[in-house]
């Protein structure tokens, strides 16, 4: 069954619900992607509140034109327009006056959410009949997807796309040096507008599938997950494109294969599975990585102080030290340094005197900079250089036994 | 006092340097909210030279530049780039903002941020080419920092930020620079990479503005010195502007004496003055 959903063979609904779903997560994680970058993720949750006060006006307003209230097109447009005025108070607020981004963001989600709440209450009582399934736009729905709302999502999803690679440049101006970019001339604030614009197109033809609720994790998530894998933009990009894709096309293959799954969730579990995926495994950044890396360099700290502390002839306290120096084969269980052990550490004290001489000459400040008490000097400085310096060694001491 | 009344009367030539200027201000004032950063502030920027700015803490001298690229909006004044308004004159300009002012986690490689420099010549979305990243790389070899073009910017020192900043700059191949504390906390190695490049572009005739913070080093660093605190103190070659009885006017009682007589011996007319009687 599930094998059949993926392969896209369970029917022609489940085929558009699929691919519409898989195609609005990439236009989410690309469109989502420069808002994480200039950490204004959260602004998307209140663009996605912001929504539902004008889905619900345009009903009434299409109800009392004597039209169809569930129009698609006319409430997305009605989200659109409500979402739009939403953002530009979320802008105002935070731009104009005292308060922060993050206050403007929670009154405004709240103010507009909670009067969408108000609206749609109100449509329930109308005597109109036909009003079942607005509250499928809080958490989305799949049921009855037509070929003519894939082809919304198609549309919004390319336009999406092309408006990101043709501001590409600006949008990562902004994102990294906004004040570089005023300084050459851009115009930041119009920079910013457009970014927002392109979150709210992918917000508001998600709202049908993921519903309001959810869709900032289809903007989030894939650009968060993608951050793991690469230090560079433009394949954050790409991996936010990757992920999103996956997510959607996966998540509404399960829900088409296990009945009563709504697929708006299952969308953002698949997300989360990839972004923990991601925090866990991925090289460099993930969890286990950095344990590891820090495993290592710990361990490296305890061998070379264990070395200079047998050169010295001091005496090793920390097991951990003890360890490290016996599995080795630096010191014997006793405490005692082996031949081997011997030479190493003479090595670790010669290194770490020529790096005296090189941290107290201003000569070598480039090279003292990358003193961390570990580093060879042999791989700093050339074999010139080190002559010099041990020409200006205080006379060598012995190596205590 | 007695510089505005000299200023009114040979009012001609003055007209003439400030067209001739590569950074002419005049009257500018920047509020943050009710308090005035910058009051009233006249400038002119002498061509092919280094201009410091020089003022305490606080005194408005990264606000002063920060208005004179069109970042924060003054209140009042004017800026001119020889002769015409800073706006038309962008790609004229280049500018290397404080080293705290961007976050280094942001996912880009060195090379990519001297790039940056260079998106005005590229366009929207005219391809990266081979001669781009030559010039990128380019600009990368006069602050040492080749070696570094495709790490990620955070795997860099604070020295080494500064210096892909500067590359970025030169990247723009500007005849303006400008730029803010460009040696705060920096090591020497930097620092002295840094002053070469910078002199390297006043002796290739461009001209270099930057807000300074170390005395010691003004004479030896700058020809020109604008002497700031909230308005405008003096200005003019550091041979005849960088004195004692100016530094005290600009940071009031904030220098301490033993600063001041560290100072004393690069400081002009001090000669007889403080320095004597101290010893």
């Amino acid at each position: 069954m599930i094998w059949d959903a993926l392969l896209l063979g369970l029917g022609y609904n489940a085929t558009l619900v699929t691919l519409g779903a898989g195609i609005l997560g990439i236009a989410g994680g690309v469109g989502g992607s420069f808002l994480f970058l200039r950490k204004r993720a959260l602004v998307s949750d209140a663009v996605s509140h912001a929504t539902l006060p004008g889905v619900g006006l345009a009903f009434v307003l299409m109800v009392a034109l004597g039209g169809d209230g569930r129009n698609l097109i006319g409430l997305l447009a009605g989200g659109a327009v409500s979402a739009a005025i939403g953002l530009l108070c979320v802008n105002w607020l935070s731009t104009r006056t005292r308060l922060a981004e993050d206050a403007a963001i929670g009154a405004v989600l709240s103010v507009f959410f909670g009067f969408g709440i108000v609206i749609l209450t109100y449509i329930q009582t109308m005597s109109s009949g036909r009003q079942a399934g607005l509250e499928s736009f809080l958490l989305g729905s799949t049921a009855g997807m037509l070929q003519s709302d894939a082809m919304v999502l198609v549309l919004a999803a390319a336009l999406t796309l092309a408006l990101v690679l043709i501001l590409r440049r600006p949008l990562t101006l902004v994102a990294f040096d906004p004040d570089f970019a005023l300084a050459t001339g851009r115009n930041v604030n119009r920079i910013d507008l457009a970014m927002m614009g392109i979150v709210l197109a992918v917000t508001v033809v998600g709202l049908k599938i993921v519903g309001l609720i959810l869709i900032v994790a289809l903007l989030i998530i894939p650009p968060v997950t993608a951050r793991f894998w690469t230090e560079r933009v433009d394949r954050v990009l790409l991996g936010a494109g990757i992920v999103g894709g996956l997510s959607g096309y996966l998540g509404a293959a399960i829900s088409a294969a296990v009945p009563d799954v709504p697929t708006g969730p299952i969308i953002v579990l698949v997300s989360f599975a990839l972004f923990m995926l991601s925090l866990l495994c991925a090289p460099g950044r993930g969890v286990v990585s950095s344990v590891v890396q820090h495993r290592q360099y710990q361990r490296r700290v305890h061998l070379r102080q264990g070395l200079l502390a047998l050169a010295q002839g001091q005496p090793i306290y920390e097991r951990l030290t003890q360890r490290l120096m016996e599995r080795g084969g630096l010191m014997r269980g006793d405490g005692v340094a082996t031949d081997k052990g011997r030479v190493h550490a003479a090595k670790a004290l010669l290194d770490e005197a020529r790096w005296q001489v090189v941290r107290s000459d201003q000569a070598y400040a480039a090279a003292a900079l990358r003193y961390d008490g570990l580093t060879e000097m042999s791989s700093v400085l050339t074999v010139d250089q080190i002559r010099d310096i041990d020409a200006r060694l205080p006379a060598p001491q012995g190596v205590t036994p | 006092m007695t510089i505005t009344l000299a200023r009114d009367k040979d009012a001609p030539t003055d007209a003439e340097r400030r067209m001739a200027s590569p950074l002419a201000i005049r009257g500018l004032t920047v509020s943050y909210g009710q308090k005035p950063a910058v009051f009233s502030v006249d400038m002119t920027v002498r061509a092919g030279h280094m201009t410091a700015i020089i003022g305490p803490n606080g005194a408005g001298k990264s606000t002063l530049l920060k208005a004179a690229l069109g970042i924060l909006k003054p209140l009042a004044g004017t800026v001119t780039v020889l002769g015409q308004p800073m706006a038309w004159q962008r790609e004229r300009i280049a500018y290397v903002p404080q080293r705290a002012s961007v976050d280094w986690d942001f996912p880009t490689r060195v090379i990519d941020v001297v790039l940056m420099g260079m998106y005005g010549q590229l366009g929207l979305l005219g391809r990266v080419r081979a001669k781009h990243r030559a010039q990128a790389m380019d600009c990368l070899e006069r602050v040492g920092m080749t070696d570094f073009a495709t790490r990620q910017i955070g795997q860099l020192s604070g020295g080494q930020q500064q210096r892909v900043f500067l590359a970025r700059a030169l990247a723009q191949g500007a005849d303006l620079y400008l730029l803010d504390e460009p040696f705060a906390g920096v090591d020497a190695a930097t620092e002295q990479a840094i002053i070469n490049v910078l002199k390297g572009l006043r002796d290739a005739g461009k001209t270099v503005v930057a807000v300074h913070h170390d005395l010691s080093t003004v004479r030896d660093y700058f020809d020109d010195v604008f002497l700031i605190n909230t308005q405008a103190v003096a200005e003019g070659p550091v041979a005849t502007t960088f004195t004692q009885a100016n530094l005290q006017t600009a940071y009031g009682g904030r220098l301490a004496g033993a600063q001041m007589d560290a100072l004393a011996e690069t400081l002009v007319g001090a000669g007889a003055g403080t320095g004597a009687a101290a010893r």
